[in-house]
C-alpha cells in the first residue's frame, strides 16, 4: 500500500485494468497499425491466415503456462513436436497404420515424455530447466536414429484434414486451438487441480502442509505439457505434409515468449490463459504484418526480442512500484 | 530531545495511517511503542527512516527540521533500523556482512582483516561472543540479529527503532537481547522499541507510547501504568482477562495416543491426547515441537513406534493423508508455511477442501463461497471482500484465514504451532477463545508454543521436550515457569 503518493483512488484502478487488460490494448495498437500500414493486413483471409499461423503455438502455450505457472520450465516442448511428427510419419508410412491410430499412439508418447519430466521433477528433485533439456536433446537424438535425418512423406489424403481442412471459413487448426485453449481456461477456473497450479506454483511448501499432493500436480502438469505439445506436433505434420527433424527445433522459446507477453509469471503462481491468447496472437501479428510491410526476417527478430523485453520490463517496474 | 514528530498525518487511498501524531524521543532512552496490527506501528517507522514522506508534519532530528526526510539523509542523521526481516547474505562472514556496501579496502582488494578487527572491537565493546569470521548462515536467528545491531552500530546509529525483536527469538535468546539493549542504552544509544511482548516493555522501556487505529493514544511513563492500564489503551476496551475461561471438556475419551514415536529427530515420544484437551509441547527452539508435529502430520516420515487416532492404527506418509484422517496443522511460520500470499482469501479458506466438494473435477463454487463466508463470520475475520489477496491482511487477519482453512476440514485434532507469534493483543485472546470453542466442541488441540505464558495459560497438561525427547510432565495444578524451564533446559 505504500506505493500511492501520486495514485489517487481512480489512478489505482486505471492502472489495475492496464494490469488486467494491458496486452489486449497492445494488440489492439498492433492491428490498427499494421492496418494502416499494409492494405493487405486487414483483409478477412489474412486475419484466418495469421490465426492458422498462430494455432500450433497456441496448443503449446496451453501446457506450457501450466509448467510456467508451477514455477517450473519445459525446453522439451520442441523435441516433442518433432518426435511426434517423425514417430506419426513412420508409422504410418513405413509401418502402413492407420493415421487415427497412428496419432494416437504419437500423443500417448507425448504424454508420457512429458509425464517423465514429472516424474524425474518430482522425485529426484532435480531443477526443470536440467531435465527437460537433458529430455530435449535425448528426444532429438531419437528423431534422429528413427528416421534417418530424413523427411518421412506420402500419407493418405484423410490425414491431411487436421492440418489443412476447413469448416465453412475457419481454418481446423485454428478450431483445435479454440478448443484447447478453453479447455485450459476451464481446468485452470474450473476444476479443483488447476487451483492447486496455483497454489503449488506460488507456495510449494504452504500447499502441501494444505493437503495438496505435490508430486501428483507435477507429473499432471509436465503430462499435460507433452501431451498438448503432441497435438501441436501433429497439426504441423498435418499442415506441412511430410515428418522432418527440424519441425520442432527452438519451438520452446517462441512458446514460452509468447506467455511470458501474455503475462505469466516465470516465477510462478500467477498467469490467465486469456491473457496467453493475447501474447500468441501478438506474436503473430507481428510476424504477419512485418513480413507484409516487407521487413527482412533478421530486422522481424530484432524487433520481437525488444517487444519481449519491453512487456517484461514494464511488468517488473509495476511489480516494484507495489511492493 | 533526539527525534520530534509534529502533526504527522500519512494518507493511503481510503485509509489514514497516521492521524495528527507528534511524538518526542528523549535522548538515551528506551521508548516503547505499542499497539494493535495496523495501528500505524509501521507507517511510524517508516516515516523516521524516510522510506514515506507523510502527506502532512514534520520531522526534527537533533534540533534539524525536515519536511520531506530522505532514507540517506536519516541514516546520516544518526538513524538506524532493525528490521523484522534480516538485511543480511548467508554465504558472507559476519565481518563482511557488517561492512556490506562499506568494505575496507586496501586499493582494489577487501581488506578482510581489517574488517574483521573492527567488526571484534564492537563485539567486545558490548560483550558479544560472535567470531567475525563465522558464516551468517551459520547462526541463529538470535546471533543474526546481533549481527544486525553490530552493524547498525558500526554505521554510528545514534537512534536505533527495533521492529518485534524478540518476536523470532527463544527465551534465552531474548534474554541475550534485553541484555544487549541495556548496554546500548549504558553506551548513549537511544531506542525505539516495538514489541506486542508486554513483559519486556515493562522490563526495558523507560516510556511508552500507545498508538491505536493511526492515533497517538497516550504516552506514559512505565512507572506510571501496569499491564491491564496498558492493555485497555492498546485495544480502547477493557479485556477482561487475557486467558478466557472454558468449561471443563475433557472427556475420559483418548483420541490420540502415540507410542515409541521416533523420527525426524524425535526419540521415543509417548503421549496422549484425550477429547476435549489442550496439550501443550514446551520446549526451546529445536527441542522437537516442530519435528513431532511434522511426523504427526505425515510431512515427515517415521522410524519408529505408532501414532493411534480414534483407536486405529495411522501412518500418513502426506499431509493430504493426515487431513482426512482428521488432522490438522496451523503452522508456525504463517508466510511461508500457512499463506498462499497469492491467492484470495476464499482462495486460501477453501484450499484444502475444494478437491472433496468437487463433482466430477470441476468445482463447486457456491459451496466454496457458503464455506468461506461461514467461517469468515464465525471466526471474525476482518475484511470487506472475500476476493481479496490474502497478503494485504493484518498478521492477525491472516492466522485467522489460515484457522479457518482447517475448520472448514472439520478436524478431530488440531494441531497449533506457534499460534500467536506476531500477533497483536486483540486477535490473540481472540484465537485463544477460538481454541477454547474448539476443544468445547470435543476436538483435541495439541499446542506448541516458545510463550511460557500462553502455553501456560491455555493448556491442561504441558509436556515439555529436550532433545527430540519428552524431558517432563506436569498437569495444570503444577504449571510454574521455572520447573518448565527446568525440563527444557537441564541435563
Amino acid at each position: 500500500m505504500d506505493n500511492s503518493d501520486t495514485l489517487n483512488g481512480a489512478g489505482k484502478l486505471a492502472s489495475k485494468y492496464a494490469k488486467q487488460f494491458g496486452i489486449y490494448i497492445v494488440l489492439l495498437a498492433l492491428l490498427v497499425f499494421f492496418s494502416i500500414a499494409s492494405e493487405n493486413f486487414l483483409v478477412s483471409s489474412n486475419l484466418l491466415n495469421v490465426a492458422r499461423q498462430v494455432s500450433m503455438m497456441g496448443i503449446a502455450a496451453v501446457g506450457f503456462s501450466f509448467v510456467l505457472l508451477l514455477g517450473g520450465i519445459d525446453l522439451s516442448v520442441g523435441s516433442v513436436i518433432t518426435l511426434v511428427n517423425i514417430v506419426a510419419a513412420y508409422f504410418m508410412v513405413n509401418l502402413g497404420m492407420p493415421p487415427f491410430l497412428a496419432v494416437i499412439i504419437a500423443l500417448a508418447l507425448s504424454a508420457a515424455l512429458g509425464f517423465s519430466n514429472g516424474w524425474i521433477i518430482a522425485n529426484i528433485n532435480m531443477p526443470p530447466i536440467i531435465v527437460t533439456l537433458a529430455m530435449m536433446i535425448i528426444i532429438e537424438g531419437i528423431a534422429y536414429l528413427i528416421s534417418g535425418g530424413l523427411p518421412i512423406y506420402g500419407f493418405a489424403k484423410s490425414f491431411a484434414v487436421i492440418g489443412q481442412g476447413y469448416v465453412g471459413p475457419i481454418p481446423i487448426p485454428v478450431i483445435i486451438m479454440v478448443v484447447i485453449m478453453g479447455l485450459g481456461g476451464f481446468i485452470l477456473n474450473k476444476t479443483y487441480f488447476g487451483r492447486y497450479f496455483y497454489a503449488v506454483g506460488g507456495n510449494e511448501e504452504a500447499a502441501k502442509l494444505s493437503g495438496i499432493d505435490v508430486k501428483r500436480v507435477k507429473y499432471l502438469v509436465y503430462t499435460l505439457s507433452g501431451f498438448f505439445a503432441g497435438v501441436a506436433g501433429i497439426v504441423i505434420l498435418s499442415r506441412t505434409n511430410s515428418g522432418q527433424v527440424l519441425s520442432g527445433k527452438g519451438f520452446e522459446f517462441d512458446v514460452l515468449t509468447a506467455c511470458v507477453l501474455g503475462g505469466v509469471s516465470v516465477t510462478g503462481g500467477v498467469g490467465k490463459i486469456s491473457n496467453v491468447l493475447a501474447g500468441v496472437l501478438i506474436l503473430g501479428v507481428l510476424s504477419n504484418g512485418l513480413v507484409l510491410l516487407d521487413i527482412s526476417q533478421f530486422v522481424q527478430m530484432v524487433i520481437k526480442g525488444t517487444v519481449l523485453m519491453l512487456a517484461v520490463a514494464l511488468d517488473c517496474l509495476q511489480n516494484r512500484k507495489e511492493s | 530531545m533526539f527525534l520530534q514528530l509534529k502533526n504527522i498525518t500519512k494518507r493511503y487511498p481510503g485509509v489514514v495511517a497516521l492521524n495528527n501524531v507528534s511524538l518526542d524521543i528523549h535522548e538515551g532512552e528506551v521508548h516503547a511503542l505499542v499497539g494493535e496490527n495496523g495501528a500505524g506501528k509501521s507507517t511510524l517507522i517508516k516515516t523516521c527512516t524516510g522510506a514515506i514522506a507523510p502527506n502532512e508534519g514534520t520531522i526534527v532530528i537533533k534540533g534539524q527540521e525536515f519536511t520531506s526526510l530522505t532514507p540517506k539523509s536519516s541514516e546520516q542523521m544518526g538513524v538506524g533500523v532493525i528490521y523484522q526481516e534480516f538485511n543480511l547474505v548467508d554465504e558472507l562472514t559476519v565481518a563482511e556482512n557488517i561492512f556490506l556496501g562499506r568494505a575496507i579496502r586496501k586499493g582494489f582488494v577487501i581488506d578482510q582483516k581489517a574488517m574483521e578487527v573492527e567488526a571484534a572491537k564492537i563485539f567486545k565493546q558490548f560483550d558479544i561472543k560472535i567470531n567475525p569470521r563465522e558464516l551468517v548462515g551459520n547462526l541463529t536467528i538470535g546471533y543474526q540479529q546481533l549481527v544486525e545491531i553490530a552493524k547498525a552500530i558500526s554505521q554510528n546509529a545514534k537512534l536505533l527503532i527495533m521492529d518485534e525483536p524478540s518476536a523470532p527469538l527463544t527465551q534465552t535468546e531474548a534474554l541475550a537481547l534485553h541484555a544487549m539493549v541495556e548496554k546500548l542504552k549504558a553506551s548513549g544509544v537511544t531506542i525505539v522499541y516495538i514489541s506486542h511482548r508486554m513483559d519486556e516493555i515493562f522490563k526495558l522501556c523507560d516510556r511508552i507510547t500507545v498508538l491505536r487505529d493511526g492515533e497517538k493514544v497516550s504516552t506514559i511513563n512505565t512507572s506510571d501504568t501496569n499491564l491491564d492500564d496498558l492493555v485497555t489503551l492498546m485495544v480502547g476496551r477493557e479485556l477482561t482477562e487475557t486467558y478466557p475461561d472454558r468449561k471443563d471438556c475433557i472427556s475420559d475419551e483418548i483420541l490420540l495416543e502415540v507410542n515409541n514415536l521416533s523420527g525426524n529427530g524425535v526419540n521415543g515420544i509417548n503421549l496422549k491426547i484425550r477429547r476435549g484437551e489442550v496439550l501443550g509441547l514446551a520446549g526451546l527452539i529445536g527441542a522437537g515441537r516442530t519435528e513431532l508435529a511434522e511426523l504427526l502430520f505425515g510431512v515427515k516420515s517415521k522410524s519408529g513406534g505408532s501414532v493411534t487416532l480414534h483407536g486405529n492404527e495411522i501412518d500418513p506418509k502426506l499431509p493430504k493423508e493426515a487431513i482426512g484422517y482428521g488432522i490438522a496443522l496451523v503452522p508456525e511460520d504463517r508466510k511461508r508455511l500457512g499463506a498462499l500470499l497469492d491467492v484470495t482469501i476464499r482462495g486460501n479458506i477453501c484450499i484444502s477442501i475444494i478437491e472433496r466438494i468437487s463433482k466430477f473435477f470441476t468445482r463447486d463454487k457456491k459451496e466454496e463461497q457458503r464455506i468461506a463466508v461461514h467461517y469468515k463470520d464465525a471466526i471474525r475475520i476482518k475484511t470487506p471482500n472475500l476476493e481479496q489477496k490474502i497478503k494485504n491482511l493484518s498478521g492477525g487477519n491472516q492466522q485467522k484465514v489460515i484457522i479457518a482453512k482447517w475448520l472448514a476440514t472439520e478436524p478431530s485434532l488440531v494441531i497449533f504451532d506457534e499460534p500467536t507469534r506476531g500477533i497483536d493483543v486483540g486477535a490473540k485472546s481472540e484465537i485463544y477463545a477460538l481454541v477454547n470453542s474448539l476443544v468445547e466442541d470435543g476436538k483435541a488441540v495439541l499446542m506448541i508454543s516458545s510463550e511460557m505464558e500462553e502455553v501456560m495459560g491455555m493448556s491442561d497438561r504441558i509436556l515439555v521436550l529436550r532433545e527430540g525427547r519428552i524431558t517432563g510432565e506436569l498437569d495444570r495444578n503444577d504449571f510454574d515457569q521455572e520447573t518448565i524451564m527446568g525440563f527444557a533446559s537441564q541435563n
